[in-house]
């Protein structure tokens, strides 16, 4: 018998989320179908290129999937801690990981003022979970609420988020660079390939058609960082559950955010994937509907953050304790 | 957790072994036999209250419940409430030195009360206290989420452990009861409750 629980699941993100992969995958069909009948087509003189674009790209995603934790450790200039060094930041990593039964990630501190939170890592046994001294010390974080951070930064590692997401970017980081790749085969090979005219159209065509499928799966590869936000804090919630603290959390770290000088934002602005909150803020369209900044962002906004929690609160608040799964 | 839950970002929330628990009594004698660490006759359950009233009725009548008995022999003393600075609630029973049966049925009875509730994934970890004759302070730590034991025997005030102590009841009670064999995972408890 399935153990007595008072966790519904949110079906709505699950199937946004699967719509998203969905169209990704889509995206990648058609592109390998597209870029295999161009060859067709043209006599494979351009397979050359994409062979060590797939190379080079795929080589790139699974060197930043191994090495994840170390690059992201040194662009943050982060020192990994001992638990004499900072005990009250590993008491509350070793509560949650066995509340919440997983193995415990490398805990690290960076120097930087702004205050924020990542982990990465490709499994729970590879990860690290770091924060910033402006967390730990200059923000007016009550320890539930660092607790909340916490748990959201742990339910990435839970949900293997750095993996999801690599592999989803592969494709982009693929086309990306047969972009660049056909641009300059085209400037300096344009001439000596302008007697076969198969050839002259085979490298535009590809250019154009990694253009489109660089673009669509960039805007599909951000919608889907916003989803894995939203179950982050969603399981982060639900662990300590204690959706109020993280909701003030937020709340205060997105203040501190915009204090911050513009120049150490835009220092810390690679690593934003795997930030708690955004460093960056986009500009742009405040009007109704879609603007560029929510179609860009890593991050879902303020609000559709606070929105699902107080949900969660809502829940939480209920008597009806009945288990869903059995009925 | 499975595939499709990595795929959809899900975690399912963990629910607790309490099986394991019962097998503390003979522990201890073995403990008591072998090293010289007698039970304090104080135990705790430690959790995670989650905001809201459902728990916080849930929790009175545990209590209600485990204080029903008082006034009989074997009973024990009044539970006590405490929230520790991570923010996690300790339920601390106190009973006389030989009857660890009776403290097992009281930790088991808070668990079992808040597994029914629902709020099984609460439960963070259980700790009965020994001491011995040079009053050396050691718990055991029983880990809900994975239904294990492990020693933990903190020395002097500071945030010291006596991990020879910790490695030599593990020695002993190795065959006994189910140990955490991932080290990483004896995490320590400093200042808790009924230590």
């Amino acid at each position: 018998m399935a153990a007595r629980t008072r966790y519904a699941p949110d079906r709505g993100l699950t199937v946004r989320m699967t719509a998203t992969m969905f169209l990704l995958g889509l995206v990648f069909v058609a592109f390998v179908a597209l870029i295999i009948g161009i060859m067709t087509a043209a006599h494979a003189s351009g397979a050359s290129i994409i062979l060590v674009a797939v190379v080079f790209g795929g080589g790139s995603a699974f060197i930043s999937l191994f090495f994840s934790d170390k690059i992201a450790l040194a662009a943050a200039g982060a020192q990994v801690v001992t638990p004499q060094q900072a005990p009250e930041l590993h008491g509350i990593v070793d509560r949650l990981c066995a509340l919440a039964d997983m193995s415990k990630p490398r805990v690290a501190i960076s120097p930087a003022r702004m205050p924020n939170a990542f982990a990465t890592g490709r499994n729970s046994e590879h990860s690290v979970l770091c924060v910033t001294e402006g967390l730990l010390y200059h923000s007016d974080l009550t320890q539930e609420e660092l607790e909340g951070i916490l748990a959201h930064e742990l339910s990435h590692v839970a949900h293997k988020d750095v993996q999801v997401m690599t592999y989803a970017s592969l494709l982009a980081i693929v086309a990306g660079l047969l972009v660049r790749f056909a641009f300059y085969s085209e400037l300096f090979g344009g001439a000596r390939r302008s007697d076969n005219g198969q050839a002259a159209l085979l490298i535009p065509l590809i250019m154009l058609a990694s253009v489109v499928v660089y673009a669509i799966s960039f805007l599909l590869i951000r919608l889907l960082s916003r989803y894995r936000e939203l179950a982050a804090d969603r399981s982060g919630a639900l662990l300590t559950q204690n959706p109020s603290a993280l909701i003030s959390a937020l709340t205060k770290v997105s203040r501190g955010m915009n204090q911050i000088p513009t120049q150490d934002l835009r220092a810390a602005e690679p690593l934003n994937a795997f930030y708690f909150a955004p460093a960056m803020k986009l500009s742009g369209g405040r009007g109704r509907g879609v603007s560029l900044s929510t179609l860009f962002s890593t991050h879902p906004s303020l609000d559709k953050r606070i929105e699902q929690l107080s949900k969660i609160q809502r829940e939480l608040g209920q008597p009806g304790a009945e288990p869903r799964g059995l009925r | 957790m499975g595939f499709l839950d990595t795929l959809f970002g899900r975690t399912k929330p963990v629910q607790p072994k309490l099986d394991d628990l019962f097998g503390l009594p003979s522990a201890a004698i073995q403990l008591e036999a072998a090293a010289g660490f007698k039970p304090t006759g104080s135990g705790s359950v430690s959790f995670r209250a989650p905001e809201g009233k459902p728990f916080a009725d849930i929790q009175k009548e545990v209590l209600e419940l485990l204080d029903m008995d008082n006034d009989e022999p074997g009973g024990g003393l009044p539970v006590e409430v405490t929230k520790d600075s991570y923010g996690y609630t300790w339920l601390v029973s106190n009973h006389m030195s030989d009857e660890m049966d009776a403290l097992v049925t009281d930790l088991h009875a808070v668990n079992s009360a808040l597994v029914d509730g629902g709020f099984g994934p609460q439960l963070l970890c259980t700790l009965v206290a020994f001491r011995d004759e040079n009053n050396r302070r050691l718990s055991l730590v029983y880990l809900y989420k994975r239904g294990t034991f492990y020693p933990f025997a903190p020395l002097g005030g500071g945030n010291n452990r006596d991990n020879a102590l910790e490695l030599q009841v593990k020695g002993v009670l190795g065959d006994d009861l189910k140990f955490e064999q991932d080290l990483t995972r004896w995490f320590p408890v400093w200042g808790a409750p009924g230590l």
